[in-house]
């Protein structure tokens, strides 16, 4: 299998928000490309009807009233905030 | 009375708490001492708790899992300032039973890994021997149990965190059936794996704070109702039908001292009235590390996208809000979960989608059926919980898939949905070997039964030989 390029790297790490150093961009490029190559296996099955599991139990919806009830008071919302202003979370220019 | 935290069962505990041997207090401040003593050799606690005070049975919580008012940094730097509003619904039915927080435990940064090696705050120790690992990811809280340093604790199980841990330190430790404990409050690392579930020093204990964490509960709606828990009490297995999947026992990379305990515990439970025969996962090994590290980085690759800067938690100044958030990421992630969020990003992208996660997705059902049919023939099915016992610290961290195969025996039954236990049945080179035992959805009980009597039977002593 194709090693993962550095490209793919830098772009999945734009996809993920994460801002990779010179350094991490190489090393992941190293190590992500021995990870897909191990996970690839997967592929070597004959899985033509097989259907997809992605819940480990056979239940469908589960409902519930649709009963108002008491929020977190907002001053509890706002404990971990990094930046409060006044009702909202306060962040840098978009 | 002088308390050794050391054997001390929480069953035991109880017991003086009610004929009023002991009180609450003095309870609680043989754990602070033993805490004194021995942790900071281990490092099984993030946080202490302070005596809250009541006269419940203290319990060690992973850090993983949201406690109202104590720090819960998951063992990362992008939760260090964390502390949580409300209780996760295990804690708040811990408490209505009236148990008491006494610490956060070390973990795996996000329950990402199998050594407690990737928590951003330093590894735990084995309290069998203090150069080696104590398994991961519920490191602290196997840590915390096997030095006693409590008596009890709850840990998260995504792959094996729960298991694996218990397996190297030596004690009792299970996995849930999906969807019997809630995760309401759980830091989430891959929902469709992760339950949280009891670590203890025996199977009653371990039984009964299963008892008292699990059932129904209107926040999750992935929770389901649980089973009456019985607490096991036979020393017969009569009946037991034990399935021996040969390739879960003859796994590359298993230790012969493991094969040896193993053996000897799948004897004894033939002797105790069980029947026993080999039986075959075919694909659940050879494929199943593969599939799990695609499904719980995909995962993972989702839940952590919460970490932003915006609402709690690290933040990084940037120029603009988009570079804020790249910073405070980088700056708050360490190693393993920047590799798994990009695995699983990688493996959802626009793509790389049907290749990648949705043939695991398939493979996971291969993995599940396989495991329902034998469960149609067996009660339980029994394997070395951990290819090999405690590894010194150091000896996988660089070499991410050497340290991912450590889970090669407990990622099939989570895949699967299925409650595992693992007991301590023996020693190899001086250290803890665990029994894996594993039942279909909802058969705790069978677990406990078996996983009881085995205990009874093998007469294992959990307290580390250099601390005797």
């Amino acid at each position: 299998m194709a090693r993962i390029t550095r490209d793919e790297v830098l772009h999945v790490a734009r996809l993920a928000r994460l801002e990779l150093t010179g350094a991490e961009v190489e090393k992941f490029q190293e190590q992500l490309s021995d990870i897909l190559e191990a996970v690839s296996k997967v592929s070597e099955l004959d899985l033509a009807d097989v259907p997809p599991t992605a819940h480990p139990l056979e239940i469908a919806n589960a409902w519930g009233e649709d009963e108002p009830r008491e929020s977190l008071p907002l001053d509890e919302v706002f404990a971990n905030a990094p930046e409060r202003d006044g009702d909202y979370f306060r962040v840098p220019p978009a | 009375m002088t308390l050794d935290t050391l054997r001390l069962t929480a069953e035991e505990a109880d017991r003086l708490l009610r004929t009023k041997e002991i009180s609450g207090a003095e309870l609680f401040a043989a754990y602070l001492a033993a805490i004194g003593e021995r942790d900071p050799e281990l490092h099984a606690y993030l946080h202490v708790c302070e005596n809250p005070g009541g006269d419940g049975l203290p319990l060690a919580v992973k850090d993983v899992i949201g406690t109202k008012g104590i720090p819960t940094t998951a063992g990362s730097k992008i939760l260090e300032s964390y502390v949580p509003v409300y209780d996760a619904t295990v804690i708040a039915n811990a408490k209505r039973h009236g148990l008491r927080v006494l610490g956060k435990t070390n973990t795996d940064e996000f329950a990402m890994g199998s050594s407690t090696e990737n928590s951003a705050y330093g590894p735990s120790r084995n309290p069998w021997d203090p150069s080696r690992v104590p398994g991961g990811s519920g490191g602290g809280s196997a840590a915390a149990v096997s030095g006693g340093l409590a008596p009890w604790a709850l840990g998260s199980d995504t792959g094996g965190s729960i298991k694996q841990p218990a397996a190297l330190c030596g004690h009792v430790g299970l996995r849930p059936t999906y969807g019997t404990v809630s995760r309401y409050g759980v830091i989430a690392f891959a929902s469709s794996l992760d339950q949280v579930g009891p670590v203890a020093k025996t199977v009653r204990d371990c039984a009964w704070l299963y008892s008292i964490i699990s059932g129904r509960d209107a926040n999750d709606s992935t929770t389901v109702d649980v089973p009456t828990v019985e607490l096991p009490a036979g020393e017969r297995l009569d009946g037991l039908r034990i399935g021996v999947p040969k390739e879960m026992n003859g796994a590359d990379g298993i230790e012969p001292g493991v094969t040896e305990a193993v053996d000897r515990a799948i004897e004894l439970a033939e002797s105790l009235g069980a029947s026993v025969e080999e039986c075959s996962l075919p694909h659940s090994v050879d494929y199943g590390v593969a599939c799990y590290y695609l499904v719980a980085p995909a995962e993972a690759s989702s839940n952590l996208g919460r970490y932003d800067g915006v609402r709690f938690g690290l933040r990084e100044d940037g120029a603009d809000f988009r570079e804020m958030i790249m910073r405070t990421r980088d700056a708050g992630f360490g190693d393993e979960p920047k590799r798994r969020i990009m695995i699983g990003t990688y493996a959802l992208s626009s793509g790389y989608y049907e290749a990648y996660y949705g043939t695991a997705q398939k493979v996971r059902t291969v993995i599940k059926r396989e495991h329902d049919a034998l469960f149609e023939r067996y009660d339980v099915l029994v394997s070395p919980t951990s290819p090999t016992v405690a590894f010194p610290i150091g000896a996988k961290i660089d070499d991410p898939i050497a340290m991912y195969m450590n889970d090669v025996l407990t990622i099939p039954s989570c895949m699967a949905g299925l409650p595992g236990l693992n007991i301590p049945c023996g020693l190899s080179q001086g250290l803890p070997v665990g029994l894996q035992l594993v039942g279909p959805q909802f058969a705790e009980n069978t677990l406990f039964r078996a996983g009881h009597a085995l205990e009874q039977a093998i007469g294992f002593d959990g307290v580390p030989e250099r601390l005797r």
